[in-house]
């Protein structure tokens, strides 16, 4: 299992080494992020073609998806007319800003010689992925998009840890709670390599 | 000496009067203690103790106001707080 990010000597970025069964699980997970910020389009809704068109705003009501209204909360808590306001401009901003996040880790994955489908031939294959501090910001913020969207997805809550591991070894909720764990273990190590 | 404190009445409102507005980021229970602090050092360019004393509120109090501003600015600061994966919201600043 991968140690982490760690500060590289002498210069100013981070490194840390995936297998290839890791650097995959990552690849996915960005994956399925960046299909999700484009499911529920951000988009207006005009069945008018022509009025589709002209509009470049976004929408004004939160996204029914958890996940995704969790990732775009509403900005005025007592107020939806502003928060509606606010949304339009803002929404497809971030969806977007967040879905090329996603990409830059799929795409850091894939330079750093993570296959397109792993074979058995990739045993012990191991993915080298070095950040400069841009790109570490980039990774940290999307690490905690997919750590929220699977952690909505399962009902996280403050201090549950030990419902989870009560749980079944075969239940597959505790498998994606798992997976959470170890996102959120690479990204403390992330913040921290950066932050030391 | 009544003009003196004429100054200071009004040298102690004027920052709610330049300052109608707040951004107040809310605890959640995946975001990481260490990242938060990261980004309000990132973000907000606070020094790491300040930082760690917002972080702290968010995470003992449920909340914290991190930033306070005109109405366009604190939207600013949301925006970049929902990039940041933050639950982040803006209110009136007496609100």
């Amino acid at each position: 299992m991968t140690a982490g990010f760690r500060r590289r000597r002498r210069s100013r970025t981070v490194v840390a080494e995936f297998s290839g069964f890791e650097a995959d699980l990552l690849r996915s997970l960005a994956s399925q992020l960046i299909e999700l910020l484009r499911s529920e389009a951000a988009e207006p809704t005009s069945d008018d073609p022509l009025e589709a068109m002209f509009d470049f705003t976004g929408p004004t009501s939160a996204p029914d998806d958890p996940v995704l209204a969790r990732l775009f909360p509403s900005a005025y808590a007592h107020d939806d007319e502003a928060a509606g306001e606010f949304r339009r401009f803002t929404e497809g901003t971030l969806r977007t800003e967040k879905a090329t996040g996603a990409g830059a880790i799929i795409d850091a994955l894939d330079d750093a010689g993570l296959p397109a489908q792993l074979t058995e031939a990739d045993d012990g294959l191991e993915i080298e992925v070095e950040l400069d501090l841009a790109a570490a910001r980039t990774w940290m913020k999307s690490l905690t998009d997919v750590r929220l969207a699977l952690a909505t997805r399962l009902g996280v809550e403050e201090g549950d840890e030990e419902v989870w591991w009560a749980m079944p070894e075969d239940d597959p909720r505790r498998h994606v709670h798992d997976i959470y764990e170890w996102v959120g273990e690479l990204q403390e190590t992330l913040v921290r390599a950066v932050t030391a | 000496m009544e003009e003196e404190q004429e100054v200071e009445r009004v040298s102690e409102d004027a920052p709610v009067a330049q300052n109608p507005w707040v951004t107040v980021v809310w605890n959640d229970p995946v975001n990481l203690m260490s990242y938060v602090v990261f980004v309000f050092q990132d973000y907000f360019k606070h020094p790491r103790k300040k930082a760690e004393k917002l972080m702290m509120e968010v995470h003992e109090e449920g909340r914290s106001t991190v930033s306070s501003g005109t109405r366009e600015e604190m939207e600013r600061d949301v925006q970049a707080m929902h990039g940041y994966g933050l639950w982040a919201t803006l209110q009136k600043a007496d609100a």
